[in-house]
């Protein structure tokens, strides 16, 4: 059957159930839209978790990031760390107690913790920052994944992903979304884990890919393992080795710390442990959430090595079975001709891939022409009349989503990716969607603007503000500012730098105050944006920054991308010290702390 | 409503689980993961040194273990304290 149709049937297929699902799980109250009702199975809702969390960078660009990465591999080990070990954080630190409060929404909790409108305001404008920059990703995701896939333009990709969210989570609400995105995660998973199983029986003969990671290299007979076959070829090339150290340990130390506080402090995360019946099931929950999210992460390092290893061998045949400059590089003329390779073709044609005979031999050199002169690959390189490296373009992206047709698998292995790649854009987009609506109608409408508002009336307000940023998203998709990557940094420095410090002490530490936490999450916010702006610009607009982005110019060597951890101390030190020095918070307050400690007498949310 | 003796104790007990969950958390991941990889490098996992391995994924299974341990841990000890739901 044609790839195109097939691709179609998957798509069609899992959209079917998505829009079954939002019709069956309707909301009928504020309740159900903000928290599903409080009566989401633990582990159900774990799973929703995994979906909602596993966006389109989890699923399309992370394997590749590590598989790419011109550090080696092992440096871009904090994302695996990161975005996994936030969870305990989550079900340690905030998730029980954020449970037995028993609200709505983050800005609602620290609003009442440190009774003042004004803490709840800059914890929506935080939340605001934070999802938007987020969403713009996932749109994006949605419409490369069509375009790619259905044949359809970017634009008209997106158009189609938005009108799908909209039905299911405009209608139903935290509900209608928690019982998708379970659909969802099954769809995801599936499409990650197949394709990896496939590879892995291909490179190690061992099933499972967190066993072949560290299996031995089947093709040269299995007496040299993945790992060291893999060093040794993009040694050979140049290239730094995959398993190399980390040159800088403070920053590797530093981007892993903010990521893990940056997960456990992203609102659209939070929110979903109020969808649970009991404190208990928010603690389990957490737990059931990082199961199925590391059914996805433990196979992407294998994914990321053993794609990076087809790549290198699909551009060196002799590295198969001995050294890669033993033979030939591959040639042009076979890329054109053989129909295993044709999937070079299609990728060239979407432009995340291209190649250019620079010296005009007909083969396609791939090496790391940035190697020091006077290593054995530059060598040979100026010896041979190599002109540079021929890969000129390797998008990250391609490891995951041309990773079947790499290793020549059957069709609808690519049509099941297709479905995957939607299932993980689409529920994380429907989380944050989920997460701003609720910000709007209930922080900002039933809070502020007009409090009386009757249940009816704020279930709508819900509805008209998730069409709203739905529209606003897509918009954004559609005209993406040129620092889509970029935002991504603030907004994990962001949910580290003020929402995770201001809970976690408003939480374990009684005596902190509405000074303490304003101040803190001001000095959090200022602080890392600051860093930011200085190597990516003012706002982000090209040219603003005031000191080049590289590595020499960073404070003690740490990255924009790290800085989220250190905001985040800042804001727990300037919190201790300006609440020590001011009045102790009201006594109804100390009791709303006291009761929070303690799981008796949760019972279902209120709006009050 | 809890005694206030007993609440007090019972934050006490909570604290306690969490702090040494912490020092496990940091252990696996910071520790071995990133600052001891180059002293832990003779210890081989299948083809990786044990730093790298705990890195890509070693830590993820002990967050997992950790979590539902925690848990079992707190449920316990909110029964043994009269304070579960």
């Amino acid at each position: 059957m044609d790839q195109f149709v097939l691709n179609l049937i998957f798509v069609g297929i899992t959209f079917a159930i998505y829009i079954g699902i939002a019709f069956w799980a309707r909301a009928g109250t504020t309740s159900e839209f903000y928290a599903a009702g409080q009566g989401v199975h633990p582990v159900l809702n774990g799973m929703a978790t995994g979906a909602d969390w596993m966006s389109a960078a989890s699923f399309i660009s992370m394997a590749g990031i590590i598989a790419l990465s011109p550090a080696g591999g092992y440096t871009q080990s904090a994302f695996l760390m990161g975005w996994t070990g936030g969870y305990v954080l989550l079900a340690l630190l905030l998730a029980p107690y954020l449970r037995k409060f028993g609200k709505f929404t983050v800005p609602e909790f620290i609003g009442d913790r440190f009774y003042s409108g004004g803490a709840r305001l800059l914890a929506v404008v935080c939340l605001i920052i934070i999802s938007i920059t987020y969403v713009i990703g996932q749109m994006r995701g949605v419409g490369v994944t069509f375009s790619r896939f259905l044949e359809v333009s970017t634009d008209m990709g997106l158009y189609i992903g938005a009108a799908i969210v909209f039905v299911y989570a405009v209608f139903g609400g935290m509900k209608g979304i928690t019982y998708t995105q379970v659909a969802q995660y099954v769809v995801l998973i599936i499409a990650y884990t197949v394709p990896a199983i496939f590879i892995s029986l291909n490179l190690t003969g061992d099933l499972l890919p967190q066993i072949g990671l560290v299996g031995s290299y089947a093709p040269s007979g299995g007496d040299i393992s993945l790992l060291a076959k893999l060093d040794q070829v993009v040694t050979e090339l140049g290239f730094t080795a995959y398993t190399a150290d980390t040159s800088n340990r403070l920053n590797m130390f530093l981007f892993t710390m903010s990521l893990m506080i940056g997960t456990a402090g992203l609102p659209h995360v939070i929110i979903r442990f109020f969808t649970v019946p009991k404190v208990a099931d928010a603690r389990s929950s957490a737990g059931w959430a990082l199961v199925f999210i590391a059914l996805l992460y433990t196979v992407a390092p294998a994914v990321g090595s053993m794609a990076r290893l087809n790549l290198t061998t699909t551009m060196w045949p002799a590295a198969l079975t001995a050294t890669a400059t033993s033979g030939d590089a591959i040639s042009r003329a076979d890329i054109d001709s053989k129909p295993e390779l044709s999937w070079i073709r299609t990728w060239e044609n979407t432009g995340l891939l291209a190649m250019e005979d620079k010296n005009g031999d007909g083969l396609i050199q791939y090496y790391n022409d940035k190697a020091p002169a006077d290593s054995p690959i530059m060598k040979m390189a100026a010896e041979k009349g190599w002109k540079g490296n021929e890969l000129t373009k390797i998008d990250n992206d391609i490891m995951v989503l041309a990773n079947p047709e790499i290793a020549a698998l059957p069709g609808w292995v690519i049509a099941l990716v297709a479905a995957g790649a939607l299932a993980a854009a689409l529920s994380t987009a429907a989380g944050l969607l989920l997460a701003i609506s609720s910000a709007i109608s209930h922080d900002l409408i039933k809070g502020s603007i007009k409090p009386d508002i009757t249940e009816k009336g704020e279930l709508t307000a819900a509805r008209v503000s998730m069409t709203f940023a739905i529209v606003v998203a897509t918009w954004l998709g559609l005209n993406p500012p040129g620092f889509a990557a970029q935002v991504v940094a603030l907004a994990f420095g962001l949910a580290a730098a003020t929402i995770f410090p201001a809970l976690m002490m408003g939480i374990f530490w009684k005596r902190i105050n509405k000074q303490g936490a304003i101040a803190g999450m001001l000095v959090g916010l200022v602080f890392t944006a600051v860093y930011i702006f200085v190597y990516k610009g003012w706002f982000f607009i090209p040219g603003t920054n005031n000191l080049p982005d590289t590595a020499a110019n960073y404070v003690f060597g740490i990255s924009p991308l790290s800085i989220g951890a250190v905001g985040a101390l800042l804001n727990f030190v300037v919190a201790y010290l300006v609440s020590s020095v001011t009045a102790e918070p009201p006594q109804h307050v100390q009791d709303l702390v006291e009761s929070i400690r303690i799981p008796k007498g949760a019972g279902s949310a209120s709006a009050h | 409503m809890v005694e206030k003796a007993s609440s007090d104790a019972y934050w006490k007990a909570n604290v306690r689980i969490i702090l040494i969950s912490l020092v496990i958390w940091f252990l696996c991941s910071f520790g071995m993961g990133i600052i001891w990889r180059p002293a832990l490098m003779g210890i081989s996992v299948g083809g990786a040194d044990l730093g790298f391995w705990m890195a890509q994924n070693g830590s993820i299974y002990v967050f997992i273990i950790l979590i539902f341990v925690y848990t079992k841990m707190m449920n316990k000890l909110d029964r043994d304290h009269g304070v579960e739901e």
